[in-house]
């Protein structure tokens, strides 16, 4: 079976003066459809970049990343924007939802860039409201919803599309723990659904609401398996005297295509 | 992302800031109106004149001849001979010298009142109108004689008739630089028969107007047949003339028509200046348009990263930002157009009240093409302008925007 993302031997360097900085340094990962895992780490671990990398955003220095089969690491601007509005569906920590907007444009967005027809495009923002129960607010502003709220419409934008990928970026850092609670739960019951959720955090509390996790620590993998493995929430500090290569071992038997 | 979304939304940004909005189309609304009012009295001043010659005739041909300091003169007389040699050609001359003597009857004086002198052949019997188009209405015109022995008889318009004789001016007397003249014939009247129009003229014989202050330059009205034969007449008496004078400097013979296309292209090139000093200010409201456009890319720096991550291509980006500018100054060229067509008309109205022609006689108008082109001029200024914020937006590294504050 054809993996959904895979990610082989990717570096991303940045030059910082005269220091290359290796934000990722060889990581090789693959997910499959289904899948909802969780990549973990703590600030310059390198798991923003490899979010913007998974996300289209950015790409990387060596190595390639396909995405469902397509190498997108070589793609320009416009062909990456095309790969983001077709496969990828974002949800950030700040919502960013737009505040001129009501709350059925802001869903309509990436069906609007993708061309779909005003009649279509609006059916199918509905639906996806629909599914974060918030068709009753379509008319409403941003600026008039709670935290909670907005962060739902901006998953219901991210459905939309119906991307092949949900990448959430820190999507309960500006929430109260038990909306935070609620946004993961609809996560989860999303993956329930057979959406492939990727979730990015530092918190290992919110990480295991996954069914795997992916520890990246100094652009290096250095765990990657089920979320309920208690190696999987064992801080990098005490990974430090562990074999790194029984942690990237599993990654290793599933690069090979 | 379709034209009619961002067209939407460029509308919907407008409204959020109205203040804003209208501090920016300024420089549009102000340079558009200006060339707009500009136009307007450009195209109102040439009706204006072309209406002024149309009463005239096209067929006139007017002669200058600046004799002074010379010892050879050309008089009337010369002029008559050379008709009666080229009958085909020329069908009349006469004498025709403004003079500015004080018009009196009793005690009213009447300061805008045009006196010329001018021979009988000014009045053509057998149309009842003179070389200027004034119907005779009463009495009737200059005779001859009445040139010939200098009589004190004048023909007077309407205006006067109304104003200084209450309608029953004919054997009356008024009074040029204290001589008594006797009124002899009336004209219909022609304009708006108001006080300073050409309904308010006197003529008298022209051997008594050369004695009201001699004048360095005598001018003459020749007649051509019609139309086509006007510049072969001007050809003859400009052959005269030379034959005369040997020398082009003393004299100078222009016809209705070329009078008319030089007038014609005076005012094209006045207003073409002027127009290209409001065109300044259009450039002005479009640099304005620019700084604005690009301090609302800063502000949507965020807005444009969330854009691209669900999908904008910088295309999409780019249109959004010059369909706003573009919409932001066709706003401000739409009211500047409104604001131009305004004041045109409040100029019509001012300059009737202060040249006292009426405002039947001075209209500027805004022409059509006028109107057309300072739109689309200030659309394309919007875009042009526009283009260097939206390639901005649209270069934007989306992983940067994002996480701009």
């Amino acid at each position: 079976m054809e993996h959904l993302i895979e990610f082989k031997d990717v570096y991303k360097i940045y030059q910082m003066g005269d220091e290359a900085v290796h934000a990722l340094d060889g990581v090789s990962l693959t997910i499959d459809p289904g899948e909802f895992v969780a990549i973990v780490g703590q600030s310059g671990s390198g798991k923003s970049t490899a979010m913007n990398i998974i996300g289209c955003l950015d790409v990387p220095t060596s190595g390639s990343y396909h995405l469902a089969g397509v190498d997108v690491s070589t793609m320009d601007d416009d062909q990456q924007a095309e790969i983001r509005n077709k496969m990828l569906g974002f949800i950030f920590q700040q919502y960013n939802l737009i505040p001129k907007l009501n709350v059925l444009e802001n869903v309509e967005l990436p069906l609007l860039y993708a061309g779909v027809g005003a009649e279509e495009r609006h059916q199918r923002a509905l639906r996806a409201l629909d599914r974060v129960g918030l068709s009753d607010k379509k008319k409403n502003l941003p600026s008039q919803l709670s935290g909670g709220q907005q962060q739902r419409v901006s998953i219901a934008r991210a459905l939309a599309g119906d991307p092949s990928v949900i990448l959430a970026d820190e999507p309960t850092g500006a929430l109260d723990s038990r909306t935070g609670r609620e946004v993961l739960s609809f996560l989860q019951k999303l993956n329930a659904e057979g959406d492939t959720v990727v979730l990015i955090t530092h918190d290992n509390s919110i990480a295991v609401k996954a069914k795997r996790i992916v520890r990246l620590a100094d652009g290096k993998v250095v765990y990657d398996g089920d979320a309920h493995d208690p190696q999987a929430v064992v801080q990098p500090e005490e990974t430090d005297d562990l074999p790194g290569e029984g942690f990237t071992e599993p990654t290793g038997e599933e690069a090979p295509v | 992302m379709n034209f009619g979304q961002s067209f939407k939304l460029a509308i919907k940004s407008l409204l959020t800031s109205k203040m804003r909005a209208l501090l920016t189309m300024l420089g549009i609304i102000i340079g558009v109106a200006a060339v707009i009012i500009i136009t307007s009295l450009g195209n109102g001043m040439q009706n204006y004149m072309n209406d002024q010659f149309e009463q005239m005739g096209s067929n006139l041909v007017q002669v200058y001849v600046y004799s002074s300091g010379t010892s050879m003169d050309v008089d009337a007389d010369d002029m008559f001979t050379l008709v009666s040699k080229y009958p085909k050609y020329l069908t009349g001359v006469t004498p025709y010298s403004s003079v500015s003597p004080a018009v009196r009857h009793g005690s009213d004086d009447y300061k805008r009142t045009k006196v010329y002198g001018v021979g009988e052949s000014f009045f053509n019997a057998d149309k009842g109108t003179t070389m200027q188009g004034e119907e005779l209405g009463k009495g009737r015109f200059l005779s001859y004689l009445d040139v010939e022995r200098e009589q004190a008889v004048c023909v007077i318009g309407s205006y006067l008739e109304k104003a200084a004789f209450s309608g029953d001016a004919l054997g009356q007397t008024l009074t040029l630089s204290g001589a008594p003249y006797t009124v002899i014939g009336v004209f219909d009247q022609g304009g708006d028969g108001s006080e300073g129009s050409g309904d308010d003229v006197i003529y008298i014989p022209y051997t008594l107007a050369g004695r009201m202050g001699s004048s360095y330059m005598d001018m003459y009205l020749f007649t051509s047949a019609d139309r086509s034969t006007a510049s072969t007449a001007k050809g003859i008496v400009e052959n005269f003339l030379f034959k005369a004078y040997q020398d082009t400097d003393y004299y100078q013979a222009i016809t209705a028509a070329e009078m008319m296309d030089a007038i014609d292209s005076m005012v094209d090139l006045l207003m073409s200046i002027l127009t290209l000093i409001a065109a300044i200010s259009l450039l002005v409201g479009g640099i304005g348009i620019m700084n604005i456009m690009l301090v609302s890319v800063t502000e949507r720096t965020r807005e444009i990263g969330v854009r691209k991550s669900l999908g904008a291509k910088r295309r999409d980006i780019r249109s959004q930002f010059i369909i706003e500018a573009g919409t932001t100054s066709a706003i401000g060229g739409v009211i500047g157009i409104g604001l131009g067509i305004v004041m045109a008309n409040v100029i019509t109205f001012v300059m009737g009240q202060i040249v006292g022609t009426g405002s039947s006689d001075f209209h500027a108008i805004p022409t059509l093409g006028g109107i057309a082109v300072a739109f689309g001029v200030s659309v394309a200024i919007g875009v042009l302008f526009g283009y260097l914020p939206a390639n901005k937006a649209a270069k934007l590294n989306p992983i940067d925007a994002l996480r701009y504050d």
